[in-house]
């Protein structure tokens, strides 16, 4: 672990956090304004993706076709590519979430700044949520050797 | 169909940044830049990569710090829930619980997955995206009578 790359860690969170304040994606009301599409919609999340994407789209292929990241030793993009029942399982029920509460993990960890008990509230609810799925899944996964745990993990 | 409160210059500048912060873990460190995946390597270490981990999460709350701090426009002067205290603690797990289910969330597979043309991240995606809108559709619409 060297200080270079725990600087671009802290670099790269900051860029996060700030795109994410600027865009307005910590107001949950501005994200459950852009899922309402049968009601008063506000279109701007779909635009924040799109500005994302468009300089990953460019940038990812260019970037990964270096032998190695500058920082480290390898590079550690999922493995895994069929479509499971756990994806689609999850996805359906983050949807859900998110959809309540208009909070996704990088607005409620960035909104933390505001200072809020709600926001303690949702985060609280979130890290339980999370700590819960992953010790359930690991204990599924004990008995597969490193390699295949490995090729299990995907987002990391 | 009305359109309200449309930012579409910041959300385009905000959506940027969001992608530069992916390409610069991705060039520097090989990591995806995806806030479940990250947060969820603290919350239950895997290996002993967690510095970088933390330090990435310290990163999020300080650019939400700085923003406040410059005053930049369009301003979030503060954050009003949507729901209240139980649609907090219900949306906090369902989030929880999904993206570690799912292994991602927005970011992981609605940014990054997407750039590297991931199958998966594209399915994730329309699913999450698919019943957020139906779960806004039915507390709103249905219950809410809005």
């Amino acid at each position: 672990m060297n200080i270079k790359s725990l600087l671009v860690a802290l670099i790269s969170g900051t860029l996060f956090g700030l795109g994410l304040s600027v865009a307005q994606m910590i107001d949950p009301a501005k994200v459950v304004n852009f899922l309402d599409v049968t009601g008063q919609w506000d279109p701007s999340l779909a635009f924040v993706m799109a500005g994302a994407l468009a300089v990953n789209i460019v940038a990812t292929p260019l970037i990964l076709k270096r032998n190695k990241p500058v920082c480290d030793t390898l590079f550690r993009t999922p493995l895994k590519e069929q479509i499971d029942r756990r994806l689609i399982l999850g996805a359906a029920l983050f949807g859900v979430g998110w959809g309540i509460a208009g909070y996704c993990p990088g607005p409620m960890i960035t909104a933390v700044s505001f200072v809020n008990s709600d926001i303690l509230i949702v985060l609280t609810a979130y890290v339980i949520g999370t700590l819960l799925t992953r010790l359930w899944m690991r204990k599924r996964e004990s008995h597969l050797s490193e390699q295949e745990r490995q090729a299990q993990s995907c987002i990391e | 169909m009305e359109i309200i409160n449309f930012t579409p210059y910041s959300a385009l500048l905000g959506g940027a940044l969001i992608g530069l912060s992916a390409a610069v873990l991705l060039l520097f460190k090989g990591r995806i830049a995806g806030i479940s995946g990250i947060a969820g390597g603290v919350i239950l270490p895997e290996k002993g990569d967690i510095p970088w981990r933390i330090l990435f999460l310290v990163g999020l709350v300080v650019g939400g710090v700085l923003y406040q701090l410059f005053g930049i426009s369009p301003g979030v002067e503060s954050i009003q829930p949507v729901t209240g205290k139980v649609g907090l603690i219900l949306a906090g797990l369902l989030v929880g619980i999904g993206s570690a289910l799912g292994t991602g969330c927005t970011s992981g597979h609605g940014i990054c997955g997407l750039a590297r043309r991931s199958f998966r991240s594209l399915v994730a995606t329309l699913i999450f995206m698919l019943t957020a809108m139906i779960t806004v559709f039915i507390v709103r619409h249905l219950v809410g009578g809005a």
